[in-house]
């Protein structure tokens, strides 16, 4: 039987390979669940900072804090998310090409990019472009940790407070559900029209030790825990990309094997076959 | 109208919230020296050093959660510390900040000195390519 057993090992190998893809889907299920899980975490935090950083300005309207003054632009930069991993679909290429047509729309104005990229795919993607890269953090797991993005952010914070900056975008995919996860960009700084909708009291806080000092302290957290809230985001992007990624190759690796199911038994038929068909013949040749 | 005795304690950080109840005091780390709120305290912002917050629930119970720092916000029936995960100092931030600044400048170097095994294979197609065409053009010649 020529070509069966060639058919047969082929089988053998897709199967193998199903297991793997099918194993990957399940793994990023519920890792995405536990991402989301943590996304949700990261919200009460986040908008209580957002009331008491607006109450603090409301309070105080002739500080004005760098981080809330608009500046002409004269250099930009972006914080890149993106994932360590690859298998994943589409989710990389998206958010790059989002960066790539934000760094272009500020090229033609001749605005200079600086780049601070958070995952392995950022890293090698954009190290061709010769941008300058300021800063970058890999590895960061499954689960982030707002203590591995500090550093990060201290040096676009710097950056900003320097003058070498004068906007900083934060791009990463979100999750707009499980089939959807589109790049988003954010502007971080400066931060633009706080909610102070909904302060219709007046009154003042007692400042230990002073206003300026615990704004600088607050503002600088909110843009961290931002930065941590995207990172979150993406990973569960990341886990719900590999989930679908994962999903349709075990199922056409599932077609794969059913066509080569039937490929196998028309061979083994036809081989079947001309062994009667040579015995009847033999024998009538006797 | 009875009067309030207890205040509603809030301790969220960005991972995660840690505590939220009622409690008659609470004692943070605050910047200039520790503080203990009671009900009906003046509002108050102030930033957190490292160390313990307890809060001492109605019912006389003690609970310690340990904050790297953050941002104490008292209004008079409301108390909410911004708890950071990380311990923070303006040293330790500082050395992050530097490693991450290294890990570009690193990441950068790495594309002068060593080629990805993406690149070397390119690479050495084109070769073999060149090599391919001069061979049939020695063979055309001869």
């Amino acid at each position: 039987m020529p070509g069966t057993k060639e058919i047969r090992s082929k089988i053998a190998s897709v199967k193998s390979t199903q297991k793997i893809t099918k194993a990957m889907q399940m793994v990023a299920t519920s890792k995405m669940r536990r991402a989301q899980e943590r996304m949700k975490l990261a919200r009460p935090y986040a908008r209580r900072m957002l009331e008491v950083i607006g109450h603090l300005t409301e309070a105080n309207p002739d500080y004005r804090h760098p981080f809330l003054v608009t500046r002409q632009p004269k250099a930009i930069g972006i914080i890149v998310i993106s994932s360590d991993r690859g298998l994943a679909g589409g989710l990389n290429a998206n958010v790059f090409k989002q960066t790539l047509t934000l760094i272009r729309e500020w090229q033609r104005q001749d605005v200079p990019v600086k780049l601070c990229l958070i995952g392995t795919k950022a890293l090698t993607f954009f190290r061709r472009l010769g941008l300058p890269i300021l800063a970058n953090v890999t590895h960061l797991g499954d689960k982030p940790h707002v203590k591995d993005l500090i550093g990060t952010v201290k040096v676009m914070l710097d950056a900003y407070r320097a003058g070498e900056l004068d906007r900083l975008f934060l791009i990463n995919a979100q999750f707009v559900n499980t089939m959807t996860q589109k790049p988003t960009v954010q502007q971080l700084l400066p931060i633009e029209a706080l909610d102070t909708e909904g302060l219709q009291e007046h009154w003042d806080y007692i400042y230990e030790p002073d206003a300026a000092g615990i704004l600088d302290g607050l503002l600088m957290r909110y843009i961290e825990s931002q930065v941590y809230r995207a990172a979150v985001e993406n990973v569960a992007s990341e886990m719900a990309a590999r989930m679908i990624a994962m999903g349709a190759a075990t199922d056409n690796a599932g077609k794969l094997i059913g066509e080569l199911q039937l490929i196998y038994n028309k061979a083994r038929q036809a081989a079947i076959t001309k062994e009667l068909s040579e015995i009847v013949g033999g024998a009538a040749a006797v | 109208m009875a009067e309030a005795s207890t205040i509603h304690v809030d301790i969220v950080s960005a991972e995660g919230e840690l505590f939220s109840g009622e409690a008659a005091e609470v004692i943070a780390p605050a910047s200039q020296g520790d503080l203990g709120i009671l009900p009906r305290h003046a509002p108050l912002l102030t930033l957190l050093r490292p160390g313990e917050v307890r809060v001492r629930t109605p019912d006389g119970e003690d609970h310690h959660f340990f904050v790297g720092g953050g941002a104490l916000e008292v209004q008079p029936r409301r108390v909410t510390v911004l708890a950071d995960t990380a311990l923070r100092a303006r040293d330790i931030d500082e050395a992050a900040a530097l490693a991450a600044k290294q890990r570009a400048e690193d990441a950068l170097k790495e594309k002068v000195g060593h080629i990805s095994i993406a690149e070397a294979q390119a690479e050495l197609a084109r070769a073999i390519a060149q090599l391919k065409l001069i061979q049939r053009l020695r063979k055309l010649r001869a």
